[in-house]
């Protein structure tokens, strides 16, 4: 059949591989199994062993072009059929195709009789019948072990198993064998003796009353693989296995900035919001808003045109959609436009793997450019913190990759400072937002921070949070000597500050009256003095001009009573009167 | 068995069909093995059934697609198809006691 197909997918030097198509086992072994070799399976009752056998096979027919046989020990044609079916493989339609040839071999311990030597050859007859009869390339026997329980003669049966996988080498058929798992060695009859290339190792545990399924490569010959346990489940679609691992760190990365749906949070993130295909968490006390910031920030994606899924593992939609309303925030008309579309879960619904599974396909069927996982904290009930970890890694990369912006919220105990699973998780978020309350003066008050984010120069400012039936808004606290004051005591700060500001304008008025009183009454001062002096100076020429007039009149006295007496005294007494009269005028 | 089937047919005279057993010997080509179980299942059906018996051999290297109907995985199989209900024995049939056993031939002696 095609043999480009496995062989394209081979990277140079190492060995051929035969895609199995099973979402995520190719990637932890590197591209299949082993081509043209054995492949074992083992694992314990009900860890799909036998339905990931299954799907090697209906994956190879569908979508490799590579036909398929299934010996099945166990069940029945219409039971493999009908079980293959659940997971919606069509199997009954490949069969018709003569794409898949279902063999059952049924041997019943009791119905027959060994007498003497004997050999498999009819098995080998068989399958060697249905392989040339379709043109088989894959291969799957479940369970070879039925053999052990149907024929007594174990020497027998083990040499013919030897030469049954060397056979099946021979033949250059991709070969699945499932085994069950046994207690000391990997298969109960130690079927891995006979396979060294490839050993696949299934388990099923309980941890916490949660199930989880784990694969692990436990050999591949000649090939790179992941050694680590992977989580696996058995979905709608049949097995997908999630590897942690495997995914590099090499997103392509975008640096167009998205709006948070909050102006003022925008301008926190140094005026433009977070980047597109970033990871934001958002993490808060109870009823600090984080559901709102989240339903905001969808709105606004969806205002903006994008796709968004929002995951609820706390509210329905239908009660997140009514109490957006009362903050003024309609999503109803982008739910009907098909931009918005909500994926509501208990968390306790199913294990961890389990809704990551349905996230994924969720993810991959919406495509959303916005998701919005509210809160990632409740699916931490679902499963150890570890796990926990381990799918949100999984689900940050698989969104980056997909360039996909993702909120998470993340609920904090009041009380304690940061839960060791959010400094865990926040290592792999590129923006951690905070929301905290406040508690003093008999109320409870809102802030918000951002605690990192990555690439921008961010605020550190705390912001108060208001909610209003407006909406959300940001406003400064007050940061003052005593302390960070917010709500009533914020307001009442600022009265105090605006009842000091004008009593400091008030005081300064009354001075510069003050001052303006003062300087009118030193004016008024000086111009009583200057007329004082004036006074005074006009006074002093009356008495001047008074003096002058007396001495005249004195001097005409004298000289006519000189005149009387003598005339020779004229002279002295009028150079003494002139004398006095110049030193006056000066 | 139709004709096209069958390898050969080794019958003695024919009985009542009722009491006649009918037995099929599958086989994988002349092995060393089926012709043992080929000599030893007809020794004793010359022994306890005589007259009584038809067995077909069956070879699978020309006839795989007939190994799915009596659910064939050892080679020799002896397959008791009458009377019913059906009886297998695998093995070269060395272990007489034991084929007796397994074809309820005791009772039929």
């Amino acid at each position: 059949m095609k043999k480009t197909g496995p062989k394209a997918l081979s990277s140079g030097g190492s060995l051929p591989k035969c895609p199995t198509g099973i979402q995520g086992l190719d990637e932890i072994t590197g591209g299949g199994f082993p081509l043209g070799r054995p492949t074992l399976v083992c694992g314990g009752a009900g860890c799909g062993k036998s339905l990931l056998a299954a799907e090697f096979l209906v994956r190879g027919a569908a979508q490799f072009g590579e036909p398929g046989v299934l010996m099945s020990f166990e069940e029945t044609e219409a039971e493999v059929v009908a079980n293959v079916a659940s997971l919606g493989f069509n199997m009954e339609g490949l069969i018709r195709k003569k794409k898949i040839f279902i063999d059952y071999v049924h041997i019943d311990p009791s119905e027959v009789q060994e007498s003497g030597d004997y050999d498999l050859e009819g098995l080998f007859v068989r399958l060697n019948h249905a392989i040339d009869s379709i043109g088989a390339k894959r291969v799957v026997l479940d369970t070879l072990e039925a053999l052990f329980a149907g024929l007594k003669n174990e020497a027998i049966l083990r040499n013919e198993l030897r030469r049954l996988f060397r056979w099946l080498k021979e033949k250059g058929v991709t070969a699945v064998i499932t085994a069950e798992r046994g207690r000391e060695q990997l298969t109960r009859h130690g079927l891995e003796e006979y396979v060294s290339d490839c050993v696949i190792l299934l388990d099923h545990r309980v941890n916490d009353q949660i199930a989880t399924r784990n694969l692990r490569v436990v050999k591949y010959r000649g090939a790179l693989h992941g050694t680590n346990e992977f989580p696996f489940l058995i979905a709608e679609d049949g097995i997908s296995v999630l590897p942690i691992t495997s995914v590099g760190l090499n997103h392509e990365i975008s640096s167009e900035r998205i709006a948070t749906g909050i102006p003022r949070l925008d301008s926190m993130l140094s005026g433009h919001g977070f980047f597109r295909g970033s990871s934001v968490l958002l993490t808060g006390t109870p009823g600090t808003g984080k559901t709102i910031i989240s339903a905001n920030f969808a709105a606004a994606a969806c205002a903006r045109g994008e796709k968004t899924l929002f995951f609820s593992f706390e509210e329905s939609p239908n009660q997140i959609m009514r109490n957006m309303h009362s903050i003024g925030l309609h999503l109803e008309p982008y739910v009907k436009r098909g931009l918005l579309r909500f994926h509501a879960a208990r968390p306790s619904l199913y294990g961890l793997e389990m809704h990551l599974a349905t996230m994924f396909r969720e993810i991959a069927a919406f495509k959303p450019q916005v998701v919005v996982v509210d809160p990632i904290t409740s699916l931490m009930d679902a499963g150890t913190s570890n796990e926990c970890r381990g799918m949100v890694t999984r689900l940050v990369d698989y969104l980056k990759a997909g360039q996909v912006t993702t909120l998470f919220t993340s609920l904090t105990q009041a009380g304690h400072a940061l839960a060791q699973s959010e400094a865990n998780m926040s290592s792999l978020m590129d923006t951690w937002i905070l929301l905290q309350d406040f508690e003093g003066n008999g109320e409870r008050n809102r802030v918000l921070y951002v605690l990192k984010a990555r690439g921008m120069a961010h605020s550190n400012q705390i912001r108060e949070f208001l909610i209003s039936n407006r909406g959300i808004d940001l406003v400064d606290a007050y940061i003052g000597a005593s302390g960070v004051l917010t709500g009533s005591a914020r307001a009442a700060q600022g009265a105090l500050e605006k009842a000091a500001v004008l009593a400091e304008q008030q005081e300064a008025a009354r001075r510069k009256r003050e001052l303006g009183r003062k300087r009118l009454a030193l004016e008024r001062q000086i111009q009583g003095l200057r007329s004082d002096y004036e006074t005074e100076a006009l006074e002093l020429r009356r008495i001047d001009e008074q003096v002058g007039t007396r001495s005249l009149v004195l001097f005409t006295e004298q000289t006519a009573s000189g005149l009387l007496r003598q005339a020779d005294a004229k002279v002295v007494a009028g150079s003494n009167g002139k004398s006095r009269n110049g030193k006056v005028h000066l | 068995m139709k004709n096209g089937k069958v390898k050969r047919v080794l019958s003695a005279r024919p009985g009542p069909a009722s009491r006649t057993w009918q037995l099929r010997l599958y086989v994988t080509g002349r092995t060393p093995k089926s012709t043992t179980a080929f000599l030893n299942l007809k020794r004793l059906c010359e022994t306890h059934l005589k007259s009584r018996y038809r067995i077909t051999v069956v070879d699978l290297l020309t006839h795989p697609q007939l190994a799915k109907g009596d659910q064939i995985l050892a080679i020799p199989t002896v397959v008791r198809r009458l009377p019913s209900p059906v009886r297998t024995i695998i093995g070269c049939l060395s272990d007489t006691e034991r084929v007796l056993v397994g074809l309820d031939l005791r009772t039929a002696i």
